[in-house]
């Protein structure tokens, strides 16, 4: 039998702000534990909530983003369970008013496009950070509090790629409207995933499971499929699924049931009376559309008509923000932007794949790329010093002129004297000279080779075989 | 809700007590299921009214838009925040193992 | 000079420091000699920090000499045990709080001490001011200072018996239900629950959050005024606590109520009320008709609702506040747990007592599922009918004058089996809690048996001044005879 997958994802993102949902501690990852902590966020007898303003706008923004409706009434309540990461026992978060509802997000590129529907956004607090030892478990609590945006999307996903699509469009977004760092590695973006399958055919949603607080897309693809397949081999055995959390072991690659709660969840929800309700006004909804950054594919758009690269270079440069925004800055500063293009697609993707390196903060500035163009425009250097270049700058960071003129590598482009080397090579291998001569075209590449060989790689080969013709013309 | 809560529509003190994790002995659940019914029978007085068209209250007085500015204060010392720690371990609040 | 500690009133006080009859270490001194005899026998006070008394006196000395005295310099003033001062235990009154020492100061706290008060000790309460006896306090039993045999009232039982006693000029008492004016009622003294929102509740450990307020606990109206012109006003750290302007509050007192309409709701009238109540308190609108107050009926029709949306919302509200008492990051922990669960059940249990367990067991209910809607919700929904009640009744009235309580003060014991009688003597002060309007008990009669009687004046939000001004008023005409 064939079957249908569905897939819903809860997405939950770590806001950029400065300090956390409901007090004035710093968000920050990498202290030392306990000590960005206050009675608010230690949930201390007779602390209260006070709301960022910040964290507000972020979440609408994001909503705005993806075409979510804004309707400006928005509330904060109180979600119960007891859990040690939980400082009051209670999470504000946000239950049937969230500050954002609907919108979609577009995955697949270029070919068939598709939409993700987004049930909703709503604004949340971070739990704190649990550490497993041999005999007890110990409690950080400065991650507690962090604002926390959570993202829930329809079932519209029918593939484990189509979900690892979804989250990298996602991604996306949430670094054009520059709402959260998305450091996958510090925890910014984790993802609680429902699966869940049907028999082709079959109007109704199959029994769905859940495996929560995946904070790789990765982990999120791999734990799709093995979940899917699982869960079509047990209906193909005539089992049923049962609904259930389970847990994703990254190492050996297998999902199991998580020791089952004693009792079901009863989250208790009610309004949050320490908070007050969120109205926007109509005026400052729209002062905020108006403020939103441009989206990626019309960025791809402009960077085609701007600067006159190929759709496909753009719509590569636009993938990850931070490298459009490095095209752009050194575009700007070169001479000719599709030589800069060249170079992002070509040895910068591919040395900050290799290192595994953040382009917002690889040593090589953007107008150290554009002199570098520069360099090779003018034919100061040639092809390969200017690759040797860029691998310097990329790992050490310098001006790419200075390094030229220290070390004497450019290009040698005097006729006198390239002609003097040319005349050298020519008597040191008169019977290839004249197979050239005599019409042996491939003859020539020997010449040239020999004439670089002497010069150190610096003489200008175009001009190098300018001059070897003008001797086979001379006579 | 218990199966014994749905059954009669009162209320179920075992049950209620482990999802507010209160360990009861059998002798509290007894005095507690006694005083507990007669108190949710009084206050289901309030089933006489009828509240259609009536929006809730969850805050005494209207206000909206009450928002902090994005600002770091400062924390507390840990030092502080551990001494009223009942256990505590390398900067750490130490509970019993959580078993997931 | 000699000082009478029973009778001194903090504007007294104020004006007796001011023209250097006593200072402050003297009246600090005074109190503690006075603890030290009779806080043994009445158990007012929780702890007392008599060595940072005296400290804070002497500061507060030092700066009346240096000419820089705040508005309350040097007065010692006792705090019920539910507000956060920083250095110091907050017990609650709770065994669930044990070796927990507060980092930070309450907002109402910060605004005492920036005015010079000094802090004298911590008083007694029902647990989490669960309760209106005080009898629910887990650390020890505090006795009605008129009657050795009768309770002070509660949950803030220890403040009322501190001032009615003459253990302190003024304490800070907090209200979610009566809990400041009904102890007052039962002790001889006034007790201000201001409009909700009026004062921050940052620091206050909270019961139920949208009903709490910290409000003073005086032998005068004037001192209430005093002391509430301090404790008023926003508070980034309370978001429900609003910019208002904060009137002068004592300086607008009259001795007159010309001008003024007082209402009288029918139905705060109920079955087993105390005939002594009822006759003190006509007595009572009667002199205010005499001071020029124009008397009229009110009706406020939902009255006989307000008890049970009182207990399911402060119950259900007191139920997500009480679970970060977990012995995780403070206060006692069981031992012998073998996983946090275990953990969280064992401490719980061994560290509330029954009047809070069995609130949070109905709160914890009537938010569960399946039974939200049917209480929670409809609950919510009663509570609009009963903020309408009074905005309709305010429409005319510039306050409202009723009985505090049904009964005067009741024996110890008398009640603590049966929870549900304990509940129903709440009936005339939880709806001023439901629609967040101001409150304040002030004596107005003895029944048999020398006990005081309250009469509550009510007033719309955020007009302390309307309440303050009849209740001086009234004060001011009836005379000393029920204070000391």
């Amino acid at each position: 039998m064939n079957y249908r997958i569905d897939i819903g994802l809860e997405v939950h993102v770590q806001l950029k702000t400065r300090s956390k949902m409901f007090c004035g501690c710093e968000v920050r990852v990498g202290a030392e534990p306990n000590t960005l902590v206050c009675p608010v966020c230690l949930g201390y007898p007779g602390a209260m909530p006070s709301m960022n303003g910040e964290a507000v706008r972020l979440t609408v923004r994001t909503g705005l983003m993806i075409g979510s409706t804004i309707d400006g009434f928005s509330k904060f309540d109180r979600k119960s369970y007891f859990y040690p990461d939980m400082p009051k026992n209670y999470q504000i978060s946000q239950y049937d008013r969230p500050l954002c509802d609907g919108g979609a997000v577009l995955i697949g590129d270029g070919g068939v496009a598709k939409t993700v529907r987004i049930r909703r956004i709503h604004l949340e607090e971070d739990v704190a950070k649990n550490t497993h030892f041999a005999a007890a478990s110990g409690v950080d609590f400065n991650r507690a509090g962090t604002p926390l945006m959570e993202i829930v999307t329809q079932p519209d996903m029918h593939s484990p790629e189509e979900a690892f699509a979804f989250l990298l469009a996602l991604k996306q977004i949430l670094q054009y409207a520059d709402v959260s760092h998305c450091n996958l590695e510090e925890g910014n973006i984790r993802c609680d995933v429902n699966c869940s399958v049907r028999p082709e055919g079959q109007e109704a949603l199959g029994t769905k499971t859940e495996h929560k607080n995946l904070n790789t897309f990765k982990g999120v693809l791999n734990a799709l499929k093995v979940e899917s397949e699982r869960q079509i081999a047990v209906l193909n055995r005539g089992g049923k699924i049962l609904q259930e959390t389970r847990r994703w072991d990254a190492d050996t690659g297998e999902t199991a049931a998580m020791r089952s709660k004693e009792d079901a969840h009863d989250y208790r929800y009610f309004p949050e009376p320490d908070l007050m309700p969120v109205v926007l006004a109509p005026a400052e909804i729209e002062a905020w559309r108006a403020a939103l950054p441009e989206m990626p594919a019309v960025r791809r758009a402009r960077l085609v008509r701007d600067y006159g690269i190929p759709d496909y270079d753009a719509g590569v440069l636009v993938a990850d923000k931070a490298v459009g925004d490095y095209f752009e800055a050194a575009a700007k500063l070169a001479p000719n932007a599709k030589l800069v293009s060249n170079w992002m697609m070509t040895e910068m993707l591919r040395l900050l794949g290799e290192t595994e390196r953040d382009i917002r903060t690889v040593p090589i500035t953007p107008a150290a790329l554009a002199a570098l163009v520069c360099l090779t425009e003018s034919r100061t250097i040639n092809s390969n010093t200017a690759k040797d270049i860029f691998a310097e700058l990329f790992e050490q960071g310098g001006d790419p002129e200075a390094i030229v003129r220290q070390r004497g590598l450019g290009q040698v482009s005097d006729a006198s004297a390239i002609g003097m080397i040319v005349d050298e090579a020519i008597a040191e291998n008169i019977k290839v000279f004249d197979d050239y001569r005599n019409g042996k075209v491939a003859a020539a590449k020997f010449i040239i080779g020999q004439v670089m060989k002497k010069s150190k790689g610096k003489a200008d080969p175009q001009l190098v075989m300018k001059l070897l013709d003008a001797r086979v013309a001379g006579g | 809700m218990s199966e014994k809560q749905a059954q009669t529509g009162g209320i179920d003190v075992r049950y209620v007590a482990n999802l507010a994790r209160l360990a009861l002995t059998e002798e509290e659940i007894a005095t507690f299921q006694g005083q507990l019914s007669q108190i949710v029978e009084y206050v289901q007085a309030i089933d006489r009214l009828d509240v259609t068209g009536i929006e809730p209250t969850s805050h005494a007085l209207p206000r909206y838009n009450v928002f902090r500015a994005d600002e770091v204060r400062p924390s507390l010392d840990r030092d502080t925040v551990l001494r009223n720690a009942p256990s505590s371990r390398d900067g750490q609040f130490i509970v019993p193992k959580i078993v997931e | 000079m000699k000082l009478n500690l029973s009778t001194l009133t903090v504007s007294d006080a104020l004006a007796h420091m001011a023209s250097g009859d006593f200072k402050s270490i003297d009246l600090v001194e005074a109190l503690g000699a006075a603890i030290a005899v009779r806080d043994g026998e009445l158990g007012a006070y929780v702890s007392v920090d008599l060595a940072g008394a005296r400290a804070e006196a002497e500061a507060a000395d030092r700066a009346r000499a240096a000419g820089k005295a705040g508005r309350l310099c040097g007065i010692p003033i006792a705090i019920k045990d539910v507000l956060n001062v920083r250095g110091q235990p907050c017990t609650c009154a709770s065994k669930i709080l044990d070796g927990y020492v507060a980092p930070y100061d309450a907002t109402a706290i910060a605004r005492l001490r920036a005015e010079g008060a000094v802090f004298l000790g911590r008083t007694n309460m029902d647990e989490f001011a669960m309760g209106g006896s005080t009898e629910n306090s887990a650390i020890k039993r505090t006795r009605n200072p008129r009657a050795l045999d009768r309770v002070p009232g509660g949950s803030s039982g220890g403040s009322a018996a501190a001032v009615a006693g003459g253990l302190a000029l003024a304490a800070l008492g907090t209200d979610t239900g009566g809990s400041i004016r009904q102890p007052a009622a039962f002790c001889g003294c006034v007790g201000l629950k201001p409009s909700y929102g009026r004062v921050s509740r940052y620091g206050l450990t909270a019961f139920a959050s949208s009903l709490d307020q910290i409000g003073p606990m005086t032998r005068t109206v004037r001192d209430a005024a005093l002391l509430q012109e301090v404790l008023s006003g926003a508070d980034p750290m309370d978001a429900t606590c609003v910019e208002t302007p904060v009137p002068p509050y004592a300086a607008q007192l009259t001795e007159d109520l010309r001008g003024m309409t007082l209402g009288v709701p029918a139905e705060y009238v109920v079955e087993g009320m105390d005939p002594a109540v009822a006759q003190a308190v006509q007595h009572a609108v009667e002199r205010c008709r005499d001071l020029g107050a124009r008397i009229v009926e009110v009706k406020l029709p939902h009255t006989m609702f307000a008890i049970a949306t009182y207990y399911i919302i402060g119950t259900a509200e007191a139920s997500a506040n009480l679970a970060r008492f977990d012995g995780v990051r403070y206060g006692l922990r069981a031992t012998g747990a073998t996983d946090p669960l275990d953990m969280y059940k064992r401490t719980r249990a061994a560290g509330f007592g029954p009047e809070v367990k069995r609130r949070i067991i109905l709160g914890t209910y009537v938010l569960s599922s399946g039974y939200h809607d049917a209480y929670y919700l409809k609950a919510q929904k009663v509570r609009t009918l009963i903020r309408r009640d009074f905005e309709q009744a305010f429409a005319s009235c510039d306050a409202l004058l009723t009985p505090c309580t049904p009964t005067p003060a009741f024996r110890m014991g008398e009640k603590t089996q049966d929870p549900l009688q304990m509940y129903l003597g709440d009936i005339f002060t939880v709806t001023a809690n439901l629609a967040g309007i101001c409150g304040l008990s002030v004596p107005c009669g003895v029944a048999p048996g020398g006990l005081p009687i309250g009469l509550q004046i009510l007033g719309p939000a955020m007009k302390e001044e309307n309440i303050l001004r009849v209740g001086h008023a009234y004060e001011v005409a009836r005379g000393d005879q029920w204070l000391g």
